[in-house]
Order: structure tokens, then C-alpha cells, then sequence
């Protein structure tokens, strides 16, 4: 478990600006050294006559097989990542198959450089990018493989287009070898290499000639403006399968000799069971057995819905809950968090904030933001199975080698023990960062040895124990003369949400948690006295990161406070935006918005606008959002959203994802929170937790910029600003200004 | 159809698990035109006798209480909720899950699914898919307001909504232009 005792010593990195050691930057340098023999774990299990040049490329004599290094989560990263090496290797869509990357530290997530190291994402001054590369440097000696924080473009835009591209020379340089035509006169093709007499040679059939030399690693990868399938509309390698519902997810799998199981588990999330009674469960139908595990009991049957329905029954008396019982006493100790010794840090201090607050006229906000769940729609789930050897586990999940740490540990295994296969998921949103359902698999199947056991989580289950987003309250202050805003001192307590799955993850961090300065620290406003500072509240529910994570609470908080600033300064919303954007190419992500929209000003007759504009992990994002007022209550008419992720790789997918940003930043804004009674989450299935079906979802138009000098993502950024520019819009149609979530605690929607 | 005993409504799990005896019984049914026979409790939802007893896997589990439409698929010719369908009120009946719609990939409304690219997960879409064929069956040329009231029962929680409409729009066209 190298990389893990690496990370706890090291800890993580999250704002502190103490990092050691010091590399150049650049993937390429990440490719070269992944292509190493040594580090590439597609080496291990190579047929014969097959070839692997780096952690990416597979070519037996009978197929090419690329790797797609990130979870697909329903963001199409199992589709794009094999296309960015196709498109260097001149293959076309159909010709490769495509496997998830397996546990390695090859896997490195080197998009995580940006998100940790303790500069704004604008800032690519010199100091910036040397922070971000002994960042780097330490992802890699780390090994953290991870799908999140919108990292999987920025990680592989460079690394697997020069996967792509040593592949590609070095096919070209086995078949110059094998031919004796010179290298400078083959070229590729539609998985060919191609002779001056047009002979074709595939790439399957120099695979043993492939092998037998050394990787061309100083490949380039292309220019964009020669490229066939990226940055244009692309098919998904996903969508037919989908559609035809051939696609397996890892609900669907089915192992020979497999018995299905299901769980009820301490809805005080952690604390163990005392006892219970599972009488009658033994006698239900289909049921093989009862097991008592950690934390609960999980009854396992012939079929999962016998497994539910009888560990239904089972009357459990459990350890209480660690934090408040009720959700009142949640909030109450987030209120009493203001205070040094809860300081988690200063972010961001500019200017005079004591001479500025007292400058003009005094503007006071409080907002709130509630515990929302994950709850994709594919229920937590997994296969299992343990055998003297040790433990196979197949399950969808964005952390592969946090997976055997979670699963080896529980059942006292080394991680190397844990094969992980991972698998199509059926959403994430966050949820599949965490591991409830990793480790009661362990638990169960290592007391069924040699039986493979299916674990379905039922709904309820799923809701009870969903790790959710952070809880927090804002308490900004600032002031506005001569209409500008003169300052803006922006608070917040809230439960720390990296930490937290951090600490799970086997990686405990001290260090404040540099989550909860995202859209509070990086606010591009001209704003001439500035403070930025988080609390971090102790004793709550542990909490975890939820699709733009920080941002999804601090979006709202700063974005609504800046509006209400604006207001008071008796400036138009879009406008002084505009004019206070400190960064040129964030300014026009803006004014594409504004152009959008035709932004003019107040609509009136019962219509308002509102505008919202967050950066988060890296990604600028605008939105407007307009709204009339019905005798039925707010009605979302239309959204405008412009995104600049400096290439967009896919214009489709691109859309789609930006599109369900914005039903996800809306839907859970309108109508979504979890509650705590009795130590247990009162919402238990969707009727409670509903967010946005069809008959809310507005039109939404989408425009991608490419103006940003890096790469970025796309996943979660359209999140954070869609809330505030909801409760914006409703107070420029109504007046009445919204400053907690979710909304229909205070106004009612269609 | 198999009784359910006495006293016990469809969809009543709180009664049923009261009262449970623990009989099975073999139910007789026919998926996408083949017959099959099931050993099980009459009680136990259509859903599960499909993806655990017969691996038919493309009607999927989000709910278990008709919240999501995941399960969706057509029993004599309507879009039913699986996950409330006992198989004792669905023994003898005819079930067509989207694995076995008739001339698929001619299918408009599958066509127009790929053509704009729905799915993000695709965790739904099987449900979606089989609810907005019922929709068009019903009505031809829906509008906007009509696809939100038939298809609000289906959850996506990837927000792949605009894109459903537009499919549906696509589809209906194409249904037309085909007439």
C-alpha cells in the first residue's frame, strides 16, 4: 500500500503552499516515463506476440485495445479518452475495443496539479505553474488515480494524445524495419500503415514486430487544426449500446453460482449495531442466510428482491449517531462556527476590509445551504467474491486503488489481494467517490467464501447511507458608495467535504480544506477590499463531495451577495458583472451570455432575469436564467449558459453535459435537502428528494468558448452558478430575495 | 392471475410482509415472445423476475416504488411500471421489454434516441425509451406540454430532458413521414 502511507505522511496538499521536490511540467514528460516497461500495468498481462507501448495501447495479433484512464460516470469519458489516442494512431471508432484502466499508479491524475496547488485557476503567472508542477510531481509519487473535480480533460488532453502518437511512430518504425522502406515515407491510416506502392500492412499484424523494439518516444501528438474526429460532433462509442439497452451496468452482471444479498445498515452513518432480531427474516422465502457485519445485517437469497424484502424485517438496535440527532442542532452548531477557533483559513485578503466595510453603505447577508444527497439512479451495488487467494470485486467506482485499500482492510487483506474490475455506472454525481457499499461487499463475501455475492442496495438504503453534500451557512458583509462596491467580506462556516472523503479514503489531511474556498477565494471582481474566509464546523454528519463540490455552496452564496451589492450600488446585474471582471477572458464569457439572452435590463410584467458567473475547477461559467411569475407560482422559462474550457472536444456531449449541469444546479437548488431525526436522514426515496423532472426543465442554450490557454472540464462547472442565477431572477421578477436552500421552502415553483 | 390472499392490494409491501406465509408458486409468462416458468412468491415484482430469474437486465431498478420509470416496459401493449406488476397479476400475460421490441433498429423513436445522442449514463433510457413509444402510440404528434405530463413519471438524473424532447419531436416526425 505504497501510495497510501505516501499520502498520509505527506498529506494532502488542499491550499497549502508547503510542497517539496520540483519537476518541469509538461505530460509529455508523464508519457515518457509511463511508457517505461516497468510502470506500465498493461504489461503483466500481455499475450503473446502482443504489444503495449504505454499504459494506454494494447495491439494483440487479433485486436487493438485502448484504455480509458478515468470511470465513465454517464460523462462520456469512455467514449472520448479512446478517441483522443485514435485520433493520433489514425484508427477509426469500431476498429479498437475499449477496457477501464485497472489499479496503478500509472493512472496518476495529473489534472489534480491545477485544483490543489494554492493559486487561482486565472493565475498562470510563473510562481502559479511552479506550484502546479510540484503538485504534480507529488500526484505522481502519490499515485492517486481518481475520476473527479472535472480533472479527466486536463489529465489526458496531453498524455493520451502522445500515447496515441508513440504508438502510432513506432508501428511505423516496426514496419520500416520489417520492409526496409524508409520511416519518412510510411504513413497511417484508418489502422494501416500505409507504403509509398499503397501496400497496407494493419496494425494488428505488426504487433510481434512492434514488440521486439523500443517505443519512439519522442512522438508528437498533432496539431488540433489537423484533427478527423476531436473538436468536431462525434457519436458516443456508448450511445448505441445504451439505446438497444445492451449496455451492462454493474447492476447487471450475473456470475456463475451467484447469490444475491442486501443490507440494512446503522442509519447513524458509521457507528456500529448492537443487536437485532432476524426471526422472521430466516424464514422468508429465498432467503439462505442472515449475516451480522459491522455495521448492520445483510440477508442473502436467491434473488435480491427476496434479500430486501426480508432484511426488511430485521429489528436492529443501534449505536447512536455520533452527531446531532435532530437537523436543528446541525444548524445551531454551524451558527456557533463563526469563530477563531474553528478558523479553517483566510483564502483570499486584499486592500482594507475593516476601513472598507465602514465605507458607504453597509450591506448584511446570511444564506444556507442544506445537506442534499447524490442518489444517482443506479442503486449502490457491486459483485464480490473471496477466496483463499483473496478478493474480486467488480463495481463501478472513480477511486480504483482506493477500492482494494477500503475492501483489503476491512476484511484484513493487502490491497494487492483486491483485483478490482471496474464498470459501467449508472450516475455518480459524487456518490461513487465513496465506499459504504465496497466495504459491507468485503464483509459479506469474505463470510461466504468461494460464492460470488451480488449486493443491490435497495432505494432506501441507497438515501440512508448517501454521504452528503456539505451542510453551510454564509454570513457576508459589504459595501456599496458612488455606485461601486467599495467591499465584500465573505464568511462561511460549512463541514468539510474533501476532508472527509479524504480521511475514508485511508488519506487523513489536517490541513484546511480547499473546497470550501472554492467560489469563495476565486471571485475576479474589481472589488478593492476583499477577505475570504472559511470555517470549518466540527461534530456534523460526515459529508462528501457532490457534483462542483465547494462551489455548489459558495456559488450560491457569493453570486446572490454580489447581485444584492449590486442592487444596493443601484447598477444593472450584467452589466457591472462585465465591468468588474478583472480577467479578459472571463469578461467575455460574460458579455457571450449577455449577447445570448439580448440582455437589456428588467423584463417586468411578473418576468425577471438573473445573472450568475462562477469559476471552478478552472472552467468560467455564465448563466442567465429567466423566469415568470404564474398563479401556479415561478415558472423557469429559458437558461443561457456559455462555458470556456479552452478546447471542446466533442460539441455534442459538450452540450449535454452542460445542459444536465444546469437541471442538476436547478433541480436540487428548487427542491432538495436531506434532514436529520434521530440520527437518521428523513428523505428516504425520490418523492422526497425529487429535483428536476421533465415538466421543469427549461430550454436551455448552450455555447462553448475556447479562449482559456488550458484545457479544462466540463462536468461540474455549469453547477455552481445555476442556483444563484435562479434566486437573482426571482428577485428581479418578484423582489423577493431567496437566500436559502432549497427555494420552495419560500416560494412555490411550477 | 394467482391470488395474492386475502385481504392483501398489489403494491401493499407493509401488509404483504405481515402477513407473509412464504408460498411459491410457478407462474407461467411470456417475455418478448418466449414462455418462461418462475418458482416464485406471486407477490414478488415483474422487475425482479426479470433481471434475477430470467437476466433480462434492460428494465432497471432505481426505486422500487414507481418514482423513476426506470423499470418501464409494455405488458399487452401499455407502458407499466415493472416494479409494481406482480408477477401474480402478470402470469399469462404477454411482456415486452425493450430487448425484444419488434424491428428495433428501425424503431423511430430508438433511432432518434442515437441520433441525438440521449443518454449521458444511460441508466434510465431503457425506461424512457419504452415510455416515449407509449406516449407516441397514443398521440401522434405530441407537444411539448403533452411529453412533460406523460414523461415527467420518468426520472433522469442526468438531466438529459432537452434531449429527450427532442427526440420525441424527431421521432414523431419521422412516425409521420413514414406513414
Amino acid at each position: 500500500m505504497g501510495h497510501i502511507e505516501k499520502l498520509s505522511r505527506r498529506a494532502f496538499v488542499l491550499g497549502s503552499a508547503a510542497i517539496a521536490g520540483g519537476i518541469a511540467f509538461g505530460a509529455f514528460g508523464t508519457a515518457e516515463a509511463a511508457a517505461t516497461a516497468g510502470d506500465n500495468p498493461l504489461s503483466a498481462g500481455l499475450g503473446p506476440n502482443s504489444v503495449t507501448f504505454n499504459p494506454w495501447v494494447e495491439i494483440s495479433p487479433e485486436k487493438i485495445t485502448l484504455i480509458a484512464q478515468h470511470a465513465d460516470i454517464g460523462q462520456g469519458v469512455g467514449s472520448v479518452q479512446p478517441i483522443m489516442i485514435a485520433e493520433e494512431m489514425d484508427l477509426d471508432p469500431g476498429q479498437f475495443d475499449v477496457r477501464f484502466a485497472g489499479p496503478s499508479p500509472a493512472y496518476f491524475n495529473t489534472g489534480f496539479a491545477d485544483e490543489f496547488a494554492p493559486f487561482v485557476a486565472a493565475d498562470q503567472s510563473p510562481a502559479a505553474e511552479e506550484a502546479r508542477a510540484k503538485t504534480l510531481e507529488w500526484l505522481r509519487q502519490a499515485g492517486l488515480q481518481m475520476t473527479g473535480g472535472s480533472s479527466s480533460m486536463p489529465d489526458t488532453y496531453e498524455k493520451l494524445r502522445v500515447a496515441g502518437a508513440v504508438a502510432r511512430e513506432t508501428l511505423k518504425a516496426a514496419a520500416a524495419k520489417r520492409t526496409g522502406v524508409a520511416l519518412a515515407e510510411l504513413r497511417t491510416q484508418s489502422g494501416h500503415v500505409i507504403l509509398p506502392n499503397g501496400t497496407k500492412i494493419a496494425y494488428v499484424d505488426l504487433s510481434a514486430d512492434a514488440a521486439k523494439i523500443p517505443p519512439v518516444l519522442d512522438a508528437k501528438p498533432r496539431d488540433p487544426s489537423t484533427w478527423r474526429l476531436l473538436g468536431k460532433p462525434m457519436t458516443r462509442l456508448d450511445i448505441r449500446d445504451k439505446v438497444m439497452g445492451e449496455l451492462k451496468f454493474g447492476i447487471d452482471l450475473k456470475a456463475d453460482g451467484m447469490l444475491y444479498a442486501s443490507v440494512k445498515l446503522n442509519p447513524a452513518k458509521g457507528q456500529p449495531l448492537k443487536s437485532y432480531n432476524a426471526s422472521k427474516a430466516r424464514t422468508m422465502p429465498g432467503v439462505k442466510k442472515v449475516l451480522e457485519i459491522k455495521n448492520g445485517v445483510a440477508v442473502i437469497a436467491t434473488n435480491s428482491w427476496y434479500a430486501m424484502k426480508a432484511v426488511d424485517t430485521v429489528v436492529c438496535e443501534w449505536a447512536p449517531s455520533a452527531y446531532p440527532a435532530e437537523q436543528a442542532d446541525h444548524w445551531k452548531v454551524l451558527e456557533s462556527s463563526f469563530k477563531p477557533e474553528f478558523l479553517g483559513k483566510e483564502w483570499k485578503k486584499t486592500g482594507d476590509i475593516d476601513a472598507g466595510l465602514k465605507t458607504g453603505k453597509l450591506v448584511e447577508a446570511e444564506y444556507r445551504a442544506p445537506y442534499v444527497g447524490h442518489q444517482p439512479l443506479e442503486p449502490l451495488n457491486g459483485i464480490g467474491l473471496v477466496t483463499d487467494k483473496g478478493m474480486e470485486i467488480w463495481v463501478g467506482h472513480q477511486s480504483p486503488r482506493f477500492v482494494q485499500y477500503v475492501a483489503a482492510t476491512a476484511i484484513g487483506l493487502k490491497p494487492e489481494q483486491v483485483t478490482f474490475h471496474n464498470q459501467w455506472t449508472g450516475g455518480s454525481f459524487g456518490h461513487r467517490l465513496e465506499y459504504e457499499n465496497v466495504r459491507v461487499l468485503a464483509e459479506i463475501a469474505n463470510q461466504m467464501k468461494g460464492t460470488p455475492i451480488k449486493l443491490v442496495f435497495s432505494r432506501e438504503e441507497d438515501f440512508l447511507q448517501d454521504v452528503p453534500r456539505q451542510i453551510a451557512i454564509a454570513r457576508h458583509r459589504g459595501s456599496v458608495e458612488n455606485n461601486k462596491i467599495v467591499s465584500a467580506d465573505l464568511a462561511l462556516a460549512s463541514t468539510a467535504p474533501l476532508k472527509g472523503l479524504l480521511e475514508r479514503s485511508g488519506t487523513p489531511s489536517k490541513d484546511p480544506d480547499g473546497q470550501l474556498a472554492a467560489g469563495l477565494w476565486n471571485v475576479y471582481y474589481d472589488i478593492p477590499n476583499f477577505r475570504g474566509t472559511s470555517y470549518e464546523a466540527q461534530g456534523l454528519s460526515p459529508c462528501t463531495t457532490w457534483r462542483s463540490v465547494g462551489a455548489s455552496t459558495s456559488g450560491f452564496f457569493t453570486e446572490s451577495f454580489i447581485d444584492e451589492l449590486i442592487h444596493a450600488a443601484g447598477l444593472d446585474p450584467m452589466k457591472a458583472r462585465i465591468a468588474m471582471c478583472t480577467v479578459p477572458h472571463y469578461r467575455k464569457v460574460l458579455e457571450t451570455v449577455a449577447e445570448m439572452s439580448d440582455w437589456k435590463g428588467p423584463l417586468g410584467n411578473g418576468r425577471g432575469r438573473g445573472v450568475a458567473f462562477v469559476e471552478s475547477f478552472g472552467t468560467p461559467v455564465a448563466e442567465v436564467v429567466e423566469v415568470s411569475m404564474t398563479d401556479r407560482g415561478i415558472k423557469i422559462d429559458k437558461v443561457w449558459i456559455a462555458a470556456d474550457v479552452g478546447k471542446v472536444m466533442d460539441p455534442v456531449n459538450f452540450e449535454n453535459q452542460v445542459q444536465g449541469g444546469v437541471v442538476w444546479g436547478l433541480g436540487h437548488a428548487i427542491n432538495c435537502e436531506l434532514t436529520y431525526a434521530k440520527g437518521a436522514v428523513q428523505q428516504t426515496n425520490y418523492n422526497h428528494h425529487e429535483a428536476m423532472r421533465i415538466y421543469q426543465c427549461p430550454v436551455i442554450e448552450v455555447r462553448g468558448l475556447e479562449n482559456d490557454p488550458k484545457v479544462r472540464g466540463v462536468g461540474e462547472p455549469p453547477v455552481p452558478p445555476a442556483a444563484p442565477a435562479l434566486a437573482n431572477a426571482i428577485f428581479a421578477a418578484t423582489g423577493k430575495r431567496i437566500r436559502e436552500m432549497p427555494f420552495n421552502k419560500f416560494i412555490d415553483f411550477v | 392471475m394467482a391470488a395474492l390472499g386475502p385481504g392483501l392490494e398489489p403494491g401493499d409491501w407493509a401488509v404483504w410482509t405481515a402477513n407473509f406465509e412464504g408460498r411459491t408458486n410457478m407462474f407461467e409468462l411470456t417475455v418478448n415472445g418466449t414462455k418462461h416458468r418462475v418458482d416464485v412468491v406471486p407477490e414478488m415484482p415483474l422487475l425482479w423476475v426479470l433481471r434475477d430469474e430470467l437476466g433480462i437486465t434492460s428494465p432497471k431498478f432505481g426505486c422500487g416504488v414507481a418514482q423513476c420509470g426506470a423499470c418501464t416496459v409494455r405488458i399487452d401493449g401499455k407502458a407499466v411500471r415493472s416494479c409494481q406488476a406482480h408477477i401474480g397479476e402478470v402470469a399469462g400475460k404477454s411482456v415486452v421489454t425493450l430487448e425484444g421490441l419488434e424491428k428495433k433498429e428501425q424503431n423511430p423513436v430508438i433511432q432518434a434516441w442515437i441520433e441525438h445522442q440521449v443518454p449521458q449514463c444511460g441508466y434510465c433510457q431503457t425506461g424512457q425509451i419504452m415510455q416515449a413509444i407509449s406516449l407516441l402510440d397514443r398521440i401522434s404528434n405530441p407537444t411539448d406540454d403533452q411529453i412533460n405530463q406523460v414523461m415527467s413519471g420518468n426520472l433522469c438524473r442526468c438531466g438529459t430532458y432537452p434531449r429527450i424532447r427532442a427526440a420525441i419531436h424527431a421521432a414523431a416526425a419521422k412516425k409521420v413521414a413514414e406513414k
